[in-house]
């Protein structure tokens, strides 16, 4: 079995999770967020139900040596809180708030053929891209001086 | 059209008992994080051809997923509530350059990160929660509706 194989499954596993529980409906992340209007809870079940069977999985899983497809766990690099984590939370909370769309969502959406999702599609992608292109000039002089490290861990979300 | 015949705090339990076990089979075999944001945006950074594979596969699943989700359950697929293609943008933009500059989203953050006990994650959920809150806030009941 080899690492695409896992992986697809888990996106499909993930889809379907984020279709059953009401993430790829915009109109039920909005009534989640409407804290002072109609306020809908559903999306706190589907928030427990990944962490109630994720974080004992993650607990045990992470007491291996290694995962069974990969030599390592790779190392977060990042721990500590920054402006940068509130930065880039701030924003992505208002387009989400915005939108009803977090990453996931609107790329499982895409099923539907639907002109506006491809466009939020699209331009989360550029927003992406924009990000990588700009700390990689910003982090292109830093890289210069200090001397190439050897094996630098990709960098993972969270 | 088939409905889920369950309360949907049930369904929403089941949905999100699925992204946890997603989340930990991705973990357990390949070693990864299911963050969204992560592994798309790393399609457009990394050079290398097997990161560039699991990653593709697993946003084939999604795909594949979706797909089922059309022909089976199709009223849980919307619409950006946005209509305006500007605010589309917007949103979109937003959404995926705080989800890179903040290292993670919805699912790197709040399934994944809590899930180890991370702070960082802990923070990052709260934030992106209050300003998605205070954005709808000021949509539907400042401006009165969707731009």
């Amino acid at each position: 079995m080899s690492t695409w194989v896992t992986a697809a499954v888990a996106g499909l596993l993930f889809s379907l999770g984020l279709g059953m529980g009401g993430m790829t409906d915009p109109a039920r992340v909005q009534g989640f967020l409407d804290f002072t209007g109609a306020w809908d809870p559903t999306l706190a079940f589907v928030m427990g139900g990944a962490l109630a069977v994720h974080a004992p999985f993650s607990w045990l899983i992470r007491r291996r040596s290694a995962p069974v497809l990969a030599p390592a766990f790779p190392e977060l690099s990042k721990t500590r809180v920054d402006g940068r984590l509130l930065l880039g939370a701030s924003l992505f909370g208002m387009g989400w708030g915005l939108s009803g769309y977090c990453p996931g969502p609107a790329l499982t959406s895409l099923v539907t053929g639907g002109g506006m999702v491809a466009l939020f599609v699209l331009s989360m992608l550029g927003g992406m891209w924009l990000f990588d292109s700009l700390s990689n000039s910003s982090g292109r002089a830093k890289k210069r001086q200090t001397t190439e490290r050897v094996g630098e861990p990709t960098r993972e979300a969270a | 059209m088939m409905t889920f015949p369950m309360h949907p705090f049930i369904t929403a339990l089941i949905g999100g008992a699925l992204i946890g076990l997603s989340a930990s089979l991705l973990l357990l075999f390949n070693g990864r994080i299911a963050g969204i944001s992560g592994i798309a945006g790393g399609l457009l950074s990394t050079p290398n051809r097997s990161e560039w594979a699991w990653r593709l596969a697993f946003l084939c699943g999604l795909l594949g997923g979706g797909l089922l989700l059309r022909a089976f359950w199709p009223h849980v697929l919307g619409a950006p509530i946005v209509s305006g293609a500007a605010w589309v943008v917007a949103s979109g933009l937003l959404v995926g350059f705080g989800t890179r500059l903040a290292n993670g989203c919805t699912s790197g953050h709040g399934v994944c990160g809590i899930s180890r006990g991370a702070p960082r994650s802990l923070v990052a959920t709260l934030t992106f929660m209050a300003t998605g809150a205070i954005t709808v806030f000021l949509v539907r009941h400042v401006l009165g509706g969707a731009p």
